[in-house]
C-alpha cells in the first residue's frame, strides 16, 4: 500500500523511478508543446476544422452535384466533405454531425441509394452520383415519406438528433428491401447511434412504414 | 380514475414533425450575417501553470480576428470551473480561444499560438489524493461538497494507518467529511443472520449525447443572443445574464432543440459564455463548433464512487443494518451530491433499520464532472441490486421476495433527515412486473445451458427524486381565440415541455388545436422554472399550469360576469368560451375576453401582477403583457416530502460461457409514475432508460493513463454507447398508474430510475448466468470470462480509471 500510494511520485521535483518517466513526458510535451499543435495530439482534439474551407493554398473548385433530385452548382475544396457541403453550403441542415468521423450515423445520406457517412466522403468525388438527405425522401410540397410518418406516430424520436440520419436509413432499406424483418430493420440501423436509447420505436417505424410504403 | 379529456391520452408534440424531415435548428444549424468561426485551445496535460502565452504570430494571419484570454472573461475561483484559465487543472481545460474567418483558419492559428506551461503534480484517483502528502488537483484542496463546517473546498488526508489497515480489498476509511446515521448500526450487524461486506467501483463514465455543444452568440442593441444546446430553458437565464455580466432583459436565448443532455446541459456552461465574449470583443457573431473530441473534455462526466458496502440482514431477509461509505471522484470543479444521493437511494429502496453513511466527494485532474441521469442513485443499484441477489441465495429467498420485504411503503421515513414521500408503489411495481415478465416461469429458466449459452434472469429497481414545487405558470389568452401557455421548460426530447402543457388546456376545457405551445426562445416570455434535470419537469410543471390555468379560469368566470351581469360562479369556462350556466346566450369567448382584456389593462393583460413571481418571469412579462388576457402565478400548492419516481426492471439473458458476451433476450421495465401523463412518452423513457442502463452495466467508462493523466476515451469507438445490436430488439413497458396525491393530475417523472432499473437488472441477470457479484460497472465479458475460468481480474477490487 505504502508504495502504492506513494506520494513522491506526484512530485515533479521528486526522484523516483515512477517520476523519472513522467518528467520525460513532460519535457517531451513541453519539447514539442510550446505550440498548440501538440495539445490536439494529446487531448485527442487534433481537428483541422470544417473540412471544408480553405487552407492556405488550396483552391474551391466550382462543381456540379445532384442532391435530393436537384443538379446544385457550388464552389467546393478539394478536402471538402459531403456533409460539410450540404449543411454549410446548401443549407441542408438536416444531416447532422455527430462525431465528424464516421463513427455515429448521424450525417447519414444515400448515394445512388446506398447509404453513406456523408462526414467521411469528399464532395468532389460524388459528382457523378445522386445524393438523397433527409429533406429529399419525401415527396414534393411536404409530403413525408412513410418512413417519417410512421416516426411520427410512433413518437421514435427522443431528442431528435439521430433522427435524419434513421430516417434515411430506413427509407434505404425499404427501397432495396420493401419488407424487412425486425431483425433486418435492426441490422440496417446497426450504424445509427442513438444515445437517447430510441430503437425500439425507430424499428417499429420502419416496420410499419414497410406495410404502407 | 378522474376522467381527463387531455391528460393520460397520447398526442403528437409540435417538435417531432421537424425532428423527422429535419428542419428542426440545433444550434450548429443557424447562421448569421457575419459569422465568423472560433475555436478552443486545450491544455494538452493533466495539470499546468500557463508561465507566458504568445499568440502574436496567430494574430498576424490573414482572417484571424482575435484572441480570447482568461483575463478577459470573468474569473472564477475554485472549484468553480473556468471559462477561460492560467492555471488549468484538467486536460483538455481551455485556455484561449481564437476567432477567424473561417474554422479551418481558426484551427491553424491555434497551431501558431505559443504556450509555455508549467507542468503541476496531478492525481486521477482520489484515494491517492487521500493518502497522506498525496496530491491535491486543486490549488485550494481535495474535497468538495457536503458535510457541517466544511468549507465548499478543503485539504483532507487519511492517516497511513488508515490504508494500512484496509489492505488492498477494501475501502481504506478515513474520517468522513460526510457522515450520519440512524439507530444503532454495530448492534445490529451483530444480531443479524447474514452480513455481507464488500468493496465496490462504479466507473466514471461519459454522458456523450448525440449533439456536442456548439453555441453561436452575437450581441444587437446591447443585447447578447445566445443559441445553445441545453436541456433547459428558463433556467438558463440568470446564470447566462450573470456570466455576461448584463441584466435579465438583456440576455437573449434560444435553444429550441437539444441533441441531448442527460445532465450535462441542464444548466449555463462556460463555453456558452465564452462565445458571448468573444463576439463582444471582435463585434462579430461567433459560432463555437464543439467537436466530439473535446466533448470527452468539456461535455460532462459523472462521477466514480470507490466504496464500501456492508449489509446486515435478518433470517427473513429483512435489511437490518446497512453501512455505506463511498469516495467520490470528482473533476477540478465542484462536484455534484452523487455520493449522499446514493445514500439516499439506499435508505428509501430496501428501507434498512439501522443505517450509517459516510461519504466524501475527491476532486481529480479529471474532466468536470456532473450529474449524469440518476445522479448517485442509479450507481447505487447498480451496487446494491446484485447484493440483495446474494443476500436472497444465502438466505434462501427468492429474489422479487426480498425486494418486495424490503421495499417502502407510502408511509416511509428515511435518512437521518427524516424524509417523507408522496406516494409509493414500489411493491405494486415488482407484482406487475413479475407478472407481466412471467417471473416464476422465467426463474425456473435460469442456469438451463445449451452448448456454451447460458441463461440468465435478472430483477433489479431503482429511485429518484421526481418533482419540484415553487415555480411560476404563465399563460395567455389571446384575440386569435386560442390559448398560449408559456413554458419555461428546456427541450431535451421527453416532450414533457409539451405534456405539462396539457395541464392548462385541461383545467381550462380547451383543445389541444386551439392551444399553443410557446417555448424554446425567451423572447416568448417563458416564465421562470427548474432546469430539465432530475425527472422533476412532469410534477413540477404540471402544478404551474394548474395554478396559471386556475387563475385564468378565475379571471375569465370574473370579466364575464363584470361585462354580461350575474356572479363569477355563474359561468363556466369549456370551448374556449366562458359562459353563463343557466342562460348560454350569456356568454364570451376567448377571442373576445383576449380583446377586452387588452383594453382593460392593468390586472387584465399583465401590466400589473402578483409580486411573489420570479424575477425571470418578471423580465417574460414584458414580452407578454398586452398580448391578451395575461394569467400568472406561483405554484405555492401544498408539498412535503420527496415526490419520488420508481422503477423496476426484470430481464432474461444468454450468456456464452466460451466469450463472456450474451444478449439480452427480454426486458421489461415498470414505472410508478404516479397517474400516465403521456402513455407514449412514458414508454420512450422506460426504453430509453433502459438502453442507457445497458450501457452503465456493460458499457459506459473513462479511461486514462495512469503516468501521463492523458484520456484513453475520446472517441464512440473508444467508448462506445450502446448500438441497436446491444439492446433487445422490444422492450415491454408498463406503469402501475397510481396518482400522486400530491400534484393536481397525480402525475410524477421516471426518466431518471428507468436507467437505473435496467442496468441493476441486467448485472442481477450477469450474476445469475455466471455466479459472480462483480462489485464493479460496468461488467465487460473479459471480467466474465475471467471470473468463469477461476482467473483473477486484471485490476485490484478498488482501482479505477481502467
Ligand atoms: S457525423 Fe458522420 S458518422 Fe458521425
Ligand atoms: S433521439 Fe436522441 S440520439 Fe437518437
Amino acid at each position: 500500500m505504502q508504495k502504492k500510494f506513494s506520494s513522491n511520485r506526484y512530485d515533479p521535483q521528486g526522484a523516483v523511478r515512477d517520476d523519472v518517466s513522467r518528467r520525460h513526458f513532460i519535457k517531451g510535451v513541453i519539447a514539442c508543446g510550446t505550440v498548440a499543435g501538440a495539445a490536439g495530439l494529446m487531448t485527442g482534439c487534433s481537428d483541422s476544422g470544417d473540412g471544408g474551407s480553405a487552407p492556405a493554398g488550396s483552391a474551391e473548385r466550382l462543381i456540379s452535384i445532384n442532391v435530393n433530385g436537384m443538379s446544385r452548382n457550388v464552389d467546393v475544396m478539394p478536402n471538402e466533405t459531403l456533409a460539410h457541403t450540404l449543411r454549410n453550403k446548401l443549407g441542408l441542415t438536416g444531416t447532422k454531425l455527430g462525431c465528424d468521423r464516421g463513427s455515429c450515423g448521424a450525417c447519414t445520406v444515400m448515394i445512388d441509394g446506398t447509404t453513406v457517412n456523408s462526414c467521411s466522403i469528399l464532395t468532389h468525388t460524388v459528382r457523378n452520383a445522386n445524393v438523397v438527405t433527409v429533406e429529399g425522401v419525401g415527396g414534393g410540397n411536404g409530403e413525408l415519406h412513410p418512413v417519417q410518418t410512421a416516426m411520427i406516430e410512433e413518437l421514435a424520436p427522443q431528442c431528435g438528433y439521430c433522427t435524419p440520419g434513421q430516417v434515411v436509413s430506413g427509407v434505404a432499406l425499404l427501397q432495396r428491401n420493401p419488407n424487412p424483418t425486425r431483425e433486418e430493420v435492426r441490422h440496417a440501423l446497426a450504424g445509427n447511434l442513438c444515445r437517447c436509447g430510441a430503437y425500439n420505436n425507430y424499428v417499429n417505424a420502419i416496420v410499419k412504414a414497410a406495410g404502407s410504403a | 380514475m378522474a376522467d381527463y379529456n387531455l391528460i393520460g391520452k397520447d398526442f403528437t408534440p409540435q417538435d417531432v414533425r421537424p425532428k423527422v424531415t429535419g428542419t428542426g435548428k440545433y444550434s450548429e444549424d443557424f447562421k448569421k450575417d457575419g459569422m465568423c468561426y472560433m475555436k478552443m485551445l486545450l491544455c494538452p496535460m493533466p495539470s499546468a501553470n500557463v508561465t507566458n502565452l504568445d499568440a502574436s504570430e496567430a494574430l498576424a494571419m490573414p482572417g484571424v480576428l482575435g484572441v480570447l484570454t482568461a483575463d478577459e472573461v470573468p474569473a472564477v475561483d475554485e472549484p468553480g470551473y473556468p471559462m477561460l484559465t492560467n492555471k488549468p487543472r484538467q486536460l483538455g481545460m481551455p485556455i484561449c480561444a481564437i476567432a477567424a474567418e473561417t474554422e479551418s483558419i481558426a484551427a491553424e492559428a491555434l497551431e501558431r499560438i505559443r504556450v509555455a506551461y508549467e507542468p503541476q503534480p496531478f492525481v486521477l484517483d482520489p484515494l491517492e489524493s487521500l493518502y497522506p502528502g498525496g496530491p491535491n488537483a486543486l490549488d485550494s484542496g481535495n474535497v468538495t461538497g457536503g458535510g457541517e463546517g466544511n468549507p465548499p473546498i478543503h485539504t483532507r488526508k487519511w492517516t497511513a494507518r488508515d490504508f494500512a489497515e484496509a489492505g488492498e480489498d477494501r475501502l481504506p476509511m478515513g474520517e468522513a467529511p460526510v457522515e450520519w446515521s440512524v439507530g444503532d448500526v454495530e448492534a445490529a450487524f451483530a444480531e443479524a443472520a447474514l452480513v455481507i461486506d464488500e468493496p465496490f467501483v462504479t466507473a466514471s463514465s461519459t454522458h456523450q449525447a448525440l449533439e456536442p455543444r456548439s453555441v453561436l452568440a452575437y450581441w444587437e442593441n446591447g443585447k447578447c443572443f445566445i443559441h445553445g444546446s441545453s436541456q433547459s430553458q428558463s433556467w438558463m437565464m440568470p446564470g447566462l445574464a450573470r456570466m455576461m455580466d448584463v441584466s435579465l432583459d438583456d440576455i437573449v436565448y434560444i435553444a429550441e432543440y437539444c441533441g441531448g443532455g442527460f445532465g450535462a446541459k441542464a444548466s449555463p456552461y462556460p463555453i456558452q459564455g465564452m462565445a458571448g465574449y468573444m463576439a463582444k470583443k471582435i463585434g462579430r457573431p461567433v459560432m463555437m463548433r464543439v467537436t466530439r473530441a473535446e466533448e470527452y473534455h468539456l461535455g460532462g462526466t459523472r462521477p466514480g464512487f470507490q466504496g464500501q458496502v456492508k449489509l446486515g440482514f435478518n433470517a427473513n431477509g429483512k435489511m437490518i443494518a446497512a453501512d455505506l461509505y463511498i469516495v467520490q471522484s470528482g473533476g477540478p470543479n465542484r462536484g455534484s451530491g452523487d455520493y449522499s444521493s446514493a445514500a439516499g437511494a439506499l435508505a428509501l429502496v430496501y428501507t434498512p433499520t439501522n443505517m450509517r453513511f459516510r461519504g466524501a466527494a475527491v476532486v481529480t485532474n479529471k474532466p468536470w464532472h456532473v450529474s449524469q441521469r440518476g445522479p448517485g442513485q442509479n450507481q447505487l443499484a447498480t451496487v446494491v441490486e446484485p447484493l440483495m441477489d446474494r443476500a436472497a441465495k444465502e438466505l434462501g429467498i427468492d429474489r422479487v421476495a426480498i425486494r418486495d420485504l424490503n421495499a417502502p411503503e407510502a408511509d416511509v421515513v428515511f435518512t437521518e433527515s427524516q424524509s417523507t414521500v408522496t406516494s409509493m408503489y414500489l411493491k405494486e411495481a415488482y407484482k406487475l412486473g413479475a407478472e407481466k415478465f412471467n417471473w416464476e416461469e422465467k426463474k425456473a429458466m435460469s442456469g438451463q445451458r445449451n452448448g456454451s449459452k447460458v441463461i440468465g434472469v435478472g430483477v433489479g429497481s431503482a429511485y429518484h427524486s421526481a418533482g419540484s414545487n415553487g415555480f411560476d405558470g404563465l399563460i395567455s389568452i389571446r384575440p386569435d381565440g386560442k390559448l398560449y401557455v408559456h413554458s419555461g421548460v428546456g427541450n431535451l426530447g421527453t416532450y414533457s415541455y409539451a405534456g405539462t402543457c396539457r395541464a392548462a388546456a385541461e383545467v381550462l376545457g380547451c383543445s389541444w388545436e386551439n392551444t399553443v405551445v410557446l417555448r424554446g426562445d425567451s423572447r416568448h416570455g417563458l416564465p421562470w422554472t427548474l432546469a430539465q434535470f432530475g425527472s422533476n419537469s412532469t410534477f413540477t410543471n404540471t402544478r404551474t399550469n394548474f395554478v396559471a390555468a386556475t387563475k385564468a379560469k378565475e379571471m375569465l368566470q370574473r370579466l364575464a360576469a363584470m361585462d354580461l351581469g350575474g356572479e363569477p360562479g355563474d359561468y363556466e369556462v369549456a370551448n374556449e368560451a366562458v359562459t353563463n350556466t343557466s342562460d348560454s346566450s350569456k356568454t364570451m369567448t376567448f377571442a373576445q375576453a383576449g380583446q377586452r382584456a387588452i383594453e382593460l389593462g392593468g390586472e387584465w393583460d399583465g401590466t400589473e401582477y402578483p409580486d411573489n413571481l420570479n424575477d425571470v418571469t418578471k423580465a417574460a412579462l414584458k414580452n407578454v403583457t398586452g398580448s391578451g388576457l395575461v394569467a400568472t402565478a406561483k405554484d405555492e400548492l401544498f408539498k412535503e416530502g420527496s415526490v419520488p419516481g420508481m422503477a423496476a426492471a426484470f430481464c432474461m439473458i444468454e450468456l456464452d460461457t466460451d466469450t463472456g458476451k450474451y444478449e439480452i433476450l427480454e426486458m421489461h421495465s415498470i414505472a410508478d409514475c404516479g397517474t400516465v401523463l403521456h402513455p407514449q412518452g412514458l414508454q420512450q423513457q422506460l426504453r430509453g432508460g433502459a438502453v442507457m442502463g445497458i450501457g452503465e452495466a456493460a458499457l459506459d467508462r473513462m479511461i486514462y493513463d495512469p503516468q501521463n493523466g492523458l484520456c484513453a476515451t475520446v472517441g464512440l469507438y473508444q467508448t462506445k454507447p450502446p448500438s441497436i445490436l446491444d439492446v433487445p430488439t422490444l422492450i415491454e413497458t408498463d406503469a402501475v398508474n397510481q396518482p400522486d396525491p400530491q400534484n393536481p393530475f397525480g402525475v410524477k417523472g421516471i426518466g431518471e430510475p428507468a436507467m437505473g432499473c435496467a442496468a441493476s437488472a441486467l448485472l442481477s441477470a450477469i450474476s445469475d448466468a455466471t455466479g459472480t457479484y462483480f462489485n464493479r460497472t460496468p461488467v465487460d465479458p473479459d471480467m466474465i470470462i475471467n471470473a468463469l475460468s477461476g482467473r483473477p481480474q486484471s485490476f485490484t477490487p478498488l482501482q479505477v480509471n481502467v
